[in-house]
């Protein structure tokens, strides 16, 4: 048994008072978790604390809070975890960022999350006609879809989604991997409706700014940034949607860059985003950063010669990869979530999944 | 040490001072730069989203040219580059399978990519190899009273596990720790660990803007004289879009950001000039004139 020090952030919004910190101390275990932590606090203490919680063990996703500055499940998080965290001196338990706050550690996932759920259409739309008995897919083309379906919905990731804090109307990471869990599902018939979808919205999946802030926070390691970044690449490469907000041609534009270049050759990249320099697309653009351009001019950051002229080409190997592999029929990705590890890392390299050795994840 | 040195495409495009900087502060350091000219744009991540393999594939043949000189290890100035990279090498150095897949290819042009390179950023090579003793034995004029604001970006601080963060490398702490050893008072703001918005700039501008636009407003808030970045993708939306930033936030801004090497080459005596800091967007006035009353206080 140790003592712990717990300062929780109260705040009931119904009573008009501002947050404020509320401090108890509690005799546990040390690997008895937090949300152990809060309910000692809460039975013996005070019993107006407001925490969500069900199952304790990691699985319903109800009691998601921040602990020490991280976002995760108050019942698989130790104490002395927690406690190595922080300062060492006292364990700091907020409510998820992102959400308003009902009550305390209680935050309205009604209103943010599970509306972001709904909007992709969280469930099968089946080709018809539907199968008299069971649907029969293949195993390996289910298994890249166990990721995104790991997820028990905790709101961890959309608490910490840096884009969601400059843009409250961005879908948001769980439920973009929610949509991946959809279009990486061979059985659906609407992939090109859903990636369409998430693709033209002004707030969807190219609003994700890639900080890896959800991959960080996720406690059952969905990695949803990773299935953001393959609805991006299914929908730009295999059903190549031209969204209105460049996300496709961005993306393609900065390839062709270093297929050409080698090295990113930005004075094109601006124009070839939207479009290419005579699109009408990229006049107003180039218009708006006309300013900037002058300045750059001016403080030799732009310099005439280096935009128009090309000062490196990419060399002959490097094009040899390009053709190479952009000309396979299908993309070979590894999936380390499904495949593990073979070889022990041997330079700070990320957690190793277990399991044994087996191929890489063919498309 | 010697070096295979990965100055990667913005530090010799955007953001030239940083790449011209980074060369003159390297012998200060005892540094010797092997260039690798020949390596290919690491993809930003946005290759990786195209085509993770030829991402991979592009990156492991840089990995492949810096294990073929006698570099000590493999040394980057971008942070998006690091995060890029890493993420590549988890993958290359997690599957012998896939490993030789990858080495297939690049054995078209004669190269191969043997597991386990190290590959550090320069904040990294600074605090672990160099020593944050040494450096403060080697600073000249010592950055004082100038309050600085650590940006860290993302790319070199997440994922965690992925970038080496643990008890004994708190790599998201090296910042204001090589701030501390130059001289200089580390400023704490809410935005020093979050995302600067360059990656959504064609996609969501406001979005993007808004979030350079936040981060340099807290740490005005904060009382910093400027910011420090080890990475020159932050760099362009937090100085050249400056401007537009501060339109989108409606407030003044002008605040200075400095790519890292300068803030070192500052505090080990080379002048803004031969830092290029005159290259930047928001003129570093406030960090020119401290400077330069220091350089004179130390001269009487
Ligand atoms: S990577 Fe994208 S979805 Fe994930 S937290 Fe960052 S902005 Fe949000
Ligand atoms: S993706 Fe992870 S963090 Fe996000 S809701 Fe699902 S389980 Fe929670
Ligand atoms: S209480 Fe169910 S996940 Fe924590």
């Amino acid at each position: 048994m140790a003592e712990f020090k717990l300062r929780l952030r109260r705040y009931d919004p119904e009573s008009g008072e501002p947050p404020y910190w509320d401090k108890h101390t509690v005799e546990l275990d040390p690997h008895r978790s937090v949300l152990d932590g809060i309910l000692e606090a809460k039975d013996s203490q005070d019993g107006t604390i407001g925490i969500r919680c069900s199952c304790r063990q990691g699985i319903c996703g109800s009691c998601g809070v921040r602990i020490n500055g991280k976002p995760g499940l108050a019942c698989n998080t130790h104490l002395d975890e927690a406690l190595a965290r922080g300062d060492g001196q006292e364990i700091v338990v907020e409510p998820m960022g992102n959400m308003p706050v009902i009550k305390d550690l209680i935050v309205d996932m009604d209103a943010v999350h599970w509306r972001k759920i709904q909007s992709v259409t969280p469930w099968l739309l089946p080709r018809e006609p539907v199968p008299e008995r069971e649907y029969l897919v293949a195993r390996e083309a289910m298994v890249d879809v166990t990721q995104s379906m790991a997820c028990i919905q905790c709101g961890a990731c959309v608490s910490d989604c840096l884009a969601m804090e400059v843009d409250p109307l961005f879908t948001g990471p769980a439920a973009l991997a929610k949509a991946y869990r959809f279009v990486g599902d061979p059985r659906d018939s609407e992939h090109y409706e859903r990636l369409r979808y998430v693709a033209e919205d002004p707030h969807g999946m190219y609003t994700c700014t890639h900080c890896f802030k959800c991959v960080d926070a996720c406690p059952k390691d969905v990695n949803p940034m990773g299935q953001i970044m393959r609805l991006r690449r299914i929908a730009g490469t295999d059903f190549e949607i031209e969204d209105r907000n460049n996300g496709f041609r961005h993306e393609h534009a900065f390839v062709k860059n270093i297929h050409r270049n080698g090295l990113l050759h930005e004075a094109d990249l601006l124009p070839d985003s939207y479009g290419g320099k005579f699109d009408p697309r990229a006049l107003p653009e180039l218009l708006s950063s006309i300013p900037i351009v002058i300045k750059g001019v001016l403080r030799g950051k732009i310099t005439p010669t280096k935009a128009l002229l090309h000062p490196h080409k990419a060399s002959k190997d490097v094009r040899a990869i390009f053709e190479r592999i952009e000309g396979e029929p299908a993309r070979y990705e590894l999936n380390l979530y499904v495949t593990g590890t073979d070889d022990p890392p041997l330079q700070g390299a990320g957690d190793a999944d277990s399991g044994a050795a087996t191929e890489g994840a063919k498309r | 040490m010697k070096v295979a040195y990965w100055p990667g495409c913005v530090s010799r495009g955007f953001t030239p001072e940083l790449h011209g900087a980074m060369a003159a502060v390297a012998p200060l350091l005892d540094i010797e730069l092997i260039e690798l000219d020949r390596g290919a744009c690491c993809g930003a991540g946005v290759i990786a989203e195209h085509n993770q393999e030829l991402a991979d594939t592009l990156n492991a043949r840089t990995f492949a040219l810096a294990q073929q000189t006698d570099g000590e290890l493999m040394m980057n100035i971008c942070s998006t580059c690091q995060g890029a990279q890493s993420e590549c090498q988890e993958r290359l150095d997690a599957n012998a399978e896939y490993r030789e897949h990858v080495n297939a290819t690049l054995a078209g042009g004669g190269l191969r990519y043997e597991k386990g390179v190290v590959n550090k950023n320069f904040l990294w090579v600074l605090v672990e190899e160099i020593g944050l003793e040494q450096l403060r034995s080697l600073v000249k004029r010592p950055l004082a009273n100038l309050r600085v604001g650590p940006f860290y970006g993302c790319y070199i601080v997440r994922p965690a596990s992925r970038v080496g963060i643990d008890h004994e490398h708190p790599r998201d702490k090296y910042l204001g720790q090589v701030i501390e050893a130059l001289g200089g008072t580390v400023i704490d703001y809410a935005g020093s660990h979050k995302c600067c918005g360059f990656p959504i700039i064609t996609m969501n501008k406001t979005a993007s803007l808004m979030q350079a636009g936040r981060h340099i407003g807290d740490a005005i808030d904060a009382d910093a004289d400027c910011l420090v970045t080890p990475c020159p993708l932050c760099h362009l939306n937090l100085d050249l879009q400056q401007p537009l930033a501060a339109g989108v936030v409606g407030r003044e801004l002008g605040l200075p950001v400095l790519h890292l090497p300068q803030l070192v080459g500052l505090a080990l005596g080379l002048t803004p000039k031969q830092l290029g800091m005159g290259r930047h967007i928001v003129k570093p006035r406030a960090v020119i004139d401290w400077s330069q009353s220091v350089v004179a206080g130390a001269a009487a």
